[in-house]
């Protein structure tokens, strides 16, 4: 029972730490909101070019959305994920948090946990303003999913590849150079199960995409859940 | 309550402590001198479990550094020269964050006393990034001792600081250590150490040169004791 009580003990407290940096992200964006403001307008910069650089028929544009839609997301995400790992180096603060007596995987989930709701934050209010745009209906149950997992696979990887890339002296540039090819199998998947839900496919068409997202999202959790403490301790 | 033994690190090529012993007391403030590139820094970061060793044997408070590093993490409060504060929380909200990842009960009332004891409670709305270096470096203070920890890790923690906030963080130092706490201390400046530390170690190209207890060293000798350390005439 005693040892039933501290297992619980210690999966409260790694939740904990984990909703605590969250929560410590979501305050310090609320009031300084620079890592979603830079995401949003470089994300709505990227659609409105391509509107105007791509003069699209309606056949073509179907095919292209799910191409600049990813384009646009990755993107963004990179700089979200700059962002977010700068706040914690430039006063020290990623020391902070490894100084805590917690496991470190939870520093990773948390990091994961707020970027993701960022990353979410920046797609809600794209793909509305894209559909606009575009005059294309995104709103579609299947592509949703495609994007919850390619969003919570790039930023899987990406939270870690932010961790090592900060400890550089060249991070902004960095990060897209780790982080590109690593996170190309998760994009072409997603581009491919995208452009199947929009071109009205069925689920099971392009359940092989959807598979591979999704295994690739537990692959990359695991190695990051493995590997963070190594990454970020000198 | 720390103990090293050979310790050794290195960076690559490069060997930054090499086979370095040190012990500390229970309840001792050891001041840690040493020039630029001595490996202080290197040293304490290793202590905080910031850094892992190559090579060597590390006990604080009788847990095992690397493989107990979490367990000896909740007896560690370290300061740096860097705050380790989130500019865009307030005083109060950096200290609740801290309190959360330290899972302390009684949350509310501990940073009261906390705000308090560093002299900052009537700020604890205001956002850290308002404060001049040294309100941030108390409040740093604050957040090291927020969980009540038995080891004190201090780096350097008078850097940019200018004469009056140098003189407040001795107070504030002065009082963490009164509540019988063991600390280690960098700094270059001399003259601050001598009044707060119990002994001087001097640390120099990667291993202690020298260490006196302050009733061995009397009062004004300390420059005469570094610099004979330095030139390796005082074992």
């Amino acid at each position: 029972m005693a040892e039933k009580t501290s297992l619980l003990d210690k999966i409260g407290s790694y939740l904990k730490a984990i909703f605590a940096i969250a929560w410590k992200d979501l305050a310090a964006e609320l009031r300084s909101r620079e890592l979603l403001s830079a995401m949003l307008v470089f994300a709505l910069l990227v659609i409105l070019i391509f509107n105007f650089a791509l003069k699209l028929d309606a056949k073509t544009r179907i095919a292209a959305t799910s191409g600049i839609l990813w384009v646009t997301f990755t993107f963004a995400g990179t700089l979200g994920l700059n962002r977010s790992m700068a706040v914690e180096k430039d006063r020290g603060c990623l020391d902070g948090l490894l100084l805590a007596p917690v496991d470190r995987s939870s520093i990773y989930f948390g990091k994961v946990l707020s970027n993701i709701f960022f990353m979410f934050i920046v797609e809600a209010i794209v793909l509305p303003v894209y559909s606009v745009l575009y005059n294309i209906n995104l709103f579609n149950s299947g592509l949703l999913l495609v994007i919850f997992l390619g969003s919570v696979g790039y930023i899987a990887i990406g939270t870690l590849l932010a961790a090592m890339a900060v400890q550089t002296r060249t991070r902004d540039v960095m990060l897209p150079i780790l982080l590109f090819p690593v996170v190309i199998p998760v994009v072409v998947a997603a581009v491919e199960a995208s452009s199947g839900f929009l071109q009205g496919l069925a689920l099971s068409e392009v359940s092989y995409w959807i598979n591979l997202l999704f295994v690739y999202d537990l692959v990359f959790i695991a190695i990051a859940f493995m590997v963070f403490d190594y990454v970020v301790e000198e | 309550m720390i103990e090293v033994q050979k310790l050794v690190k290195r960076f690559g090529l490069k060997t930054v402590l090499r086979g370095m012993d040190f012990n500390v007391a229970q309840g001792e403030f050891v001041a840690l001198l040493g020039p630029n590139g001595a490996g202080k820094t290197t040293f304490l970061r290793i202590l905080a479990t910031l850094s892992r060793p190559s090579l060597g044997a590390i006990r604080i408070a009788g847990y095992q550094l690397p493989s107990q590093a979490s367990s000896v993490r909740k007896k560690l409060g370290v300061v740096s020269h860097l705050p380790l504060l989130y500019g865009d929380l307030t005083a109060e909200e950096n200290l609740r964050f801290f309190a959360r990842m330290y899972n302390i009960n009684n949350q509310a009332d501990r940073i009261t006393e906390v705000l308090d004891l560093v002299g900052l409670l009537s700020r604890r709305k205001d956002l850290v990034r308002t404060f001049s270096r040294g309100m941030q470096q108390r409040l740093a203070i604050g957040r090291a001792v927020l969980h009540d920890p038995e080891v004190m890790l201090f780096d350097e923690p008078h850097t940019g600081l200018d004469q009056d906030a140098c003189d407040m963080l001795d107070k504030v130092l002065g009082d963490v250590a009164a509540r019988g706490r063991t600390v280690v201390m960098t700094s270059h400046d001399l003259g601050r150490v001598e009044d707060l530390a119990t002994r001087f170690d001097v640390l120099n190209k990667g291993k202690i040169m020298a260490s006196r207890k302050k009733e061995e060293l009397g009062t004004g000798n300390i420059l005469t004791f570094y610099k004979k350390a330095l030139a390796g005439m005082d074992g």
